[in-house]
């Protein structure tokens, strides 16, 4: 025992040396340590971040030079605060407080005392910047825009965060990088890479020549400038329509996919998320829950489609055999579900497709609908069929576009409703809202373009994107080229776009024709309820419209969704003819339907609900 | 065998070992105080050039021990013991102050430590005294003598202050235990630093908790036959709290502000993460530093002269205290392993030495040796891998320093020395 305690003490350090060192060297070891190397500091090289233009060529995003003022806390010599805080302009407390947190941060490196100063700040301060030892001025680059418009589109940068910095090794403390939009989506292509040169350094922070004589040293890789699809002209003019109107509206060019607007309202000015007043700003925006104007509605609200969903019923039936056009159905004001009568206000009557759709006769598509799954022996079979056609319209499910969010809407089949209503405790009266795009169906304006794109191109459709060039490659993914295929046979969207370009001569939307453009539409009006405070309230319907034009030859399909804006044609519709016309002519002939809608707001509407007072809702104020 | 001249009895094996661990630890010196490249190595205003000079010199030491009479150590033990414990009182009037610590002499051309002194000197002291054939290890009063041994040169050297090197007589105990010192001592020793730093962590009440739960234990789990000792139990118990409620009074009123800091850090005692952070950053600075180094090594290490930290002189102390990080960063796992063995295998290879000698006095002093080598290398690699607190004690063979450098050596080829002779003249 004795004559072993030392050898067995001897061996036991050994072992737990060996430990402690395999913890330390093989487990905490991280092969990519260059950047924490106290010893090496990275000096970077950053690319400007690369322009985007709209699809015509036109600039809608550079670059514009800012100025921070830095500081290296313990290089800083005494100095004259008072004189310095002027220059600045920030007064001596928070001269203090932000001097503190640099300290905290590190003494060694740099921090940013004061972000993005003005040119003339700049110029003011450069020339006093060498009696002040420790603080320096660094250029950087921030976006610029040349619109005040499709700040939902384009999207903003900010500083990385933690989160950042932990998941993307690429990223270092301070630097940008795109939040929402092209800026998240093309981040890499936008930012290009950054050059960096290895120092090293003793431990007093003095420079003692390139680590490893510069092997590891990159230069700077290009930002590539990006066009988009959008149109800068019509997403500028959507907005200035959607002025005191909320929803959103997307238009899509059926032949390509290429998304030409896309609008949300109420929106902002992406300017807004550059410079010093970047944060005050957002809080203001992103606190704004009632009005929330940084929710992009038209790719993240997820509306009852309401009437145009009437056309893709009517497709499926066709396709499905269970009538032709000519199939007449009685509308009695009204149509028989059980013994509950459902309303209809298309004045009653016999219809056949044709005038179903210019009517958006209710009972004429509960009929169509009926026909769809008595077709097959049981309920259940007949959804399924009935879900698969609605979703190779992109619909009920996301669409893979190059849109960073988005929302899959929903299109309620038999695993929806089991869930829903318990197995097997639903049947053809529960889902019989589906016919006229009401009850469970929902669908973003994206979806809903889309969908109206694919029956303007008679059976297919391009996945919806928004890129269109790449630097100056002409290459694209190919998933943006290839066309996909609806189940709808080709031949059967003749009678569908007869009656929807019958909306404009004879039917809902007869006082929105644009002259000299003959378009296919469908309106829709979408009853919605709303929550406050725990009580349940039906609001004004939503107006709802989607159209193309012209009939021959698309070149624009398009869906408009406005909050609360009561029947179809009434503002949807509007809006929808005044785009076609900008995109299609270049120019508005009806001035007074423009002014109108520039001017009319829908604030009166947004505000009943937090009124506390009872309201009135679908009223005909003009 | 003992035909054969001095070279033919000396061990070259641990010879072999030490000149290997005095080159790796030259090497890192060099690399850790390398500053222009296009210096010859012998250099002598460098501190690698001035390394290489002190390990001439420790080699003119060897000679010197290897031609002496071998009775010459045995014979004077006691004269050198008494000379060394003079010189440790003469600092008191006459010590030089180098970085606070009145620690040495100065001889002009060279900076004498008597403390490095005294640690040959108290182990042959301690050798002698247990050798002899009147010293009774179980008799109660010469362990009282023995221990005096030991703890008068520590009791000096700790006001100089250099509580490091005083910590170092405290390995002398293992020579007592290895010559029969009963062994209850070390369980004592290891109680109270364990009931210490248990009462630091969790408060004696917890203490106070576990103890009963281990009490219980060993009533539950004690063989029927066995006889458990109820008085002493309880006295052990009941000194055993009173010791922990003695704690909290000594390390609020004994210990100093940065000691308590140390605990705190080592033992992660601070609760408040900001507070450990700035401690991390001040007294811990050395440690952190020194383990991230030796952390960026990795497996295979950057590689000779190309350890960034290192060449940015990043770890304080680097090529005295905390030479063995050079080792982690440059030669990495690997380098790290290789030394951690070498120096196992050499002590090893000392116990075997030290149990075939004839000559009491021979294995006592070489278990002396033995035990005052490990502990440096013990707190010393324990403090710079991070597993001690700060401790200031020198790697031996490795770190920069004459006096060091030339003792360690002394201390090893005195012993070496009697080995080569066990077989002419052992007793």
């Amino acid at each position: 025992m004795k004559k072993l305690l030392l050898s067995s003490i001897i061996v036991l350090i050994g072992f737990t040396f060996i430990g402690r060192l395999s913890y330390l060297q093989l487990f905490r070891f991280s092969p990519d340590q260059t950047l924490e190397d106290p010893a090496i500091k990275a000096i970077y090289d950053y690319p400007e971040r690369g322009y985007i233009y709209d699809r015509y060529g036109e600039l809608m995003v550079g670059n514009q030079p800012a100025y921070d003022v830095m500081v290296i806390p313990r290089e800083v010599k005494p100095l004259d605060t008072l004189e310095f805080c002027s220059l600045l302009g920030i007064d001596k407390a928070s001269f203090i407080k932000k001097m503190k947190t640099a300290r905290v941060y590190s003494p060694r490196l740099p921090s940013v005392l004061v972000p993005q100063l003005s040119k003339e700040d700049y110029a003011r301060l450069q020339e006093k910047m060498r009696h002040f030892t420790g603080f320096y001025i660094q250029k950087r680059s921030l976006r610029y825009y040349t619109t005040n418009s499709a700040a939902n589109v384009l999207g903003y940068i900010s500083e990385v965060n933690e989160t950042d910095l932990q998941n993307n090794p690429y990223y270092v403390a301070g630097e940008l990088k795109g939040r929402t939009g092209i800026e998240k989506q093309y981040e890499e292509i936008l930012r290009g890479r950054k050059g960096v040169m290895f120092i090293q350094k003793d431990r007093f922070n003095r420079d003692i020549g390139p680590y490893k004589d510069g092997k590891l040293d990159t230069l700077p890789e290009q930002g590539k400038e990006l066009h988009i699809t959008i149109d800068k002209k019509l997403q500028e003019y959507g907005e200035r329509l959607m002025h005191g109107k909320r929803g959103g509206i997307v238009a899509i060019e059926p032949k390509s996919g290429e998304i030409l607007a896309m609008i949300s309202g109420p929106t902002y000015n992406p300017a807004l998320l550059v410079g010093r007043q970047r944060s005050k700003n957002y809080s203001k925006l992103h606190y704004d829950t009632i009005s929330k104007p940084t929710w992009d509605r038209s790719i993240l609200a997820e509306p009852s489609p309401g009437s145009p969903f009437k056309t893709l019923n009517a497709l499926v039936a066709l396709q499905e055999g269970v009538l032709d056009p000519g199939t007449k159905f009685r509308c009695y004001n009204g149509f028989y579900v059980g013994n509950q009568k459902k309303g209809c206000h298309c004045g009653g009557g016999v219809r056949d497709m044709n005038s179903g759709i210019y009517q958006s006769c209710n009972a004429y598509f509960a009929g169509t609908f009926r026909k769809i799954y008595e077709k097959y022996p049981t309920t259940d079979e007949g959804m399924e069929v009935w879900e698969k056609h609605m979703k190779s319209f992109g619909l009920g499910g996301y669409l893979g576009t190059d849109i960073p969010t988005g929302r899959p809407g929903r299109i309620p089949g038999k695993a929806f409703y089991d869930k829903w209503y318990g197995d097997g405790r639903w049947g053809s009266s529960t889902i019989i809202s589906n016919a006229i795009g009401q009850g469970e169906v929902a669908a973003t304006p994206l979806q809903l373009a889309n969908m109206t794109a694919a029956i303007a191109n008679r059976g297919y459709f391009y996945t919806p994107h928004i890129i269109k060039n790449i630097g100056n490659t002409g290459s694209l993914d190919p998933k943006y080229t290839e066309p996909r295929q609806t189940t709808i046979a080709k031949e059967h969207f003749e009678p569908v776009i007869k009656g929807m370009s019958n909306v404009y001569k004879y039917g809902t939307a007869r006082w929105v024709q644009v002259p000299g453009i003959e378009i296919a539409g469908k309106t829709g009006t979408v009853e919605n309820f709303v929550r406050v405070n725990g009580e349940r309230m039906q609001l004004t319907d939503h107006s709802v419209f989607v159209a193309f034009a012209p009939v021959e030859n698309p070149k624009i399909a398009l869906a408009v969704y406005i909050e609360n804006g009561y029947y179809g044609s009434r503002y949807a519709g509007h809006i929808a003819s005044l785009l076609i016309e900008k995109y299609v002519k270049g120019e508005i002939t009806r001035k007074d339907l423009e002014k109108r809608m520039l001017e009319k707001t829908l604030e009166h509407e947004y505000v009943k609900p937090y009124s506390g007072e009872p309201f009135k809702i679908n009223e005909y104020v003009w | 065998m003992s035909g054969r001249g001095l070279f033919g009895r000396i061990d070259w094996l641990s010879i072999f070992l030490y000149a290997f661990l005095v080159l790796i630890g030259w090497i890192n010196i060099y690399s850790t105080t390398l500053s222009d490249p296009n210096t010859s190595i012998f250099d002598f205003s460098t501190l690698y050039g001035k390394q290489l000079f002190f390990i001439g010199l420790a080699f003119a030491g060897i000679i010197f021990v290897l031609f002496i009479e071998t009775n010459f150590f045995e014979r004077f033990a006691s004269i050198f013991y008494i000379v060394s414990i003079l010189l440790l009182l003469g600092l008191f009037v006459f010590g030089k102050t180098i970085a606070g610590a009145t620690s040495w002499y100065d001889l002009g051309f060279f900076n004498l430590q008597p403390s490095e002194l005294a640690k040959v000197t108290t182990a042959l002291a301690l050798a002698k005294y247990l050798s002899d054939i009147q010293t009774d290890i179980k008799n109660r009063k010469h362990q009282l003598y023995a221990l005096i041994i030991i703890l008068l040169p520590a009791l000096l050297i700790l006001p100089q202050p250099d509580p490091g090197s005083s910590l170092i007589y405290f390995s002398l105990f293992f020579v007592l235990f290895r010559e029969g010192f009963p062994l209850y001592y070390l369980g004592i020793l290891l109680i109270t630093v364990a009931l210490f730093a248990t009462t630091l962590m969790f408060g004696t009440v917890w203490v106070a908790i576990g103890l009963g739960i281990l009490t219980l234990l060993i009533f539950i789990f004690k063989r029927k036959s066995t006889k458990i000792p109820i008085l002493p139990l309880i006295i052990t118990f009941t000194i055993s709290i009173l010791f922990s409620l003695s704690v909290g009074f000594v390390y609020e009123n004994v210990f100093e502000q940065r000691h308590r800091d140390r605990f705190a850090l080592w033992l992660s005692l601070e609760k408040d993460e900001q507070k450990l952070e700035e401690i991390r950053k001040t007294i811990g600075y050395n440690t952190y530093q020194s383990e991230k180094a030796i952390e960026s090594g990795g497996f295979f290490g950057k590689g000779f002269l190309e350890g960034t930290r290192t060449k940015g002189d990043f770890v304080p102390e680097q090529h005295t205290d905390y030479i063995f990080s050079s080792v982690g960063e440059e030669w990495g796992f690997m380098g790290t392993v290789t030394v951690i063995l070498l120096f196992s295998f050499f002590f090893l290879r000392l116990i075997y030495i030290a149990e075939r000698q004839k000559s009491d006095f021979s294995r006592m002093f070489g278990y002396g040796v033995i035990s005052i080598l490990l502990i440096h290398y013990f707190i010393n690699i324990g403090m710079v891998i991070g597993l001690l607190p700060t401790i200031g004690v020198p790697l031996p063979f490795f770190s920069y320093g004459g006096s060091g450098l030339i003792f360690f050596t002394m201390l090893l080829f005195i012993f070496l020395k009697l080995d080569s002779n066990r077989l002419k003249d052992g007793i």
